[in-house]
């Protein structure tokens, strides 16, 4: 599936976006295999509440599934108007 | 219901004026824009807005579909801008027209309020001293359950 970060999340990742294989079956799920993978990503993630997170362009939760999703996007709470 | 995410300034007076004429039957037509104002400190260069672009005509697609719905408005309409934006530029704005003002006031407040915060825009300010992400703000998340 495609992910993609926005603002300071992109920044401390150093990556806009990637594709990445995943087995995980919710958003939190993901969120863990993505903190395991490097220090950066644990440091992003390290605390959730304070992101957020949209499956295929729609709003979501950090407990809902990810069956079937084709695009995850994190991103901090937004700033917009 | 007219929704434009830009890059380029707008004219927000050309704005209400076409939309002014673009309506029909409606008693009150209330319109609102954001300008890019200095920072506490005062040493504001510039605006750097970041969006989702895929997300983004959808989410306020929706928006502006909620505040039709729930004011039966007669037509409404929201601009948002992206990019880089200097000083005293227009952000964004929207317009509502209702039969009346009861509805075009809240359903504009509606819209602002979501825009704030349900729509996929990072502010970042650019200074002298470098640049800082805007910190979204409590406040704003209340203002929701208002609705």
């Amino acid at each position: 599936m495609q992910i993609l970060y926005f603002a300071w999340l992109r920044e401390r990742i150093g990556l806009a976006e990637e594709t990445v294989a995943s087995s995980a079956e919710t958003v939190q799920d993901l969120v863990s295999e993505l903190r395991a993978k490097d220090p950066r990503y644990e440091a992003a993630f390290a605390d959730t509440s304070s992101l957020r997170v949209a499956l295929d362009q729609r709003l979501a939760h950090f407990g809902d599934p990810i069956a079937g999703v084709r695009e995850v996007a994190f991103f901090p709470p937004m700033t917009g108007g | 219901m007219q929704v434009r995410v830009q890059n380029v300034a707008f004219d927000f007076a050309q704005e209400a004026k076409n939309f002014a004429s673009s309506v029909q039957d409606c008693g009150a037509l209330v319109t609102f824009t954001g300008i890019v104002r200095n920072n506490d400190a005062g040493d504001l260069l510039a605006l750097e807005i970041e969006h989702y672009p895929v997300m983004t005509q959808s989410a306020l697609e929706n928006i502006a579909g909620q505040a039709m719905e729930k004011w039966s408005l007669v037509d409404c309409l929201i601009i948002h801008r992206f990019g880089r934006l200097a000083l005293g530029e227009p952000i964004m704005m929207v317009a509502t027209a209702a039969p009346h003002r009861a509805a075009a006031f809240a359903s504009a407040d509606f819209m602002m309020d979501y825009l704030k915060s349900r729509a996929p825009f990072w502010k970042k300010e650019v200074t002298d001293a470098g640049a800082e992400w805007v910190a979204a703000k409590d406040s704003d998340e209340q203002a929701l359950s208002r609705w």
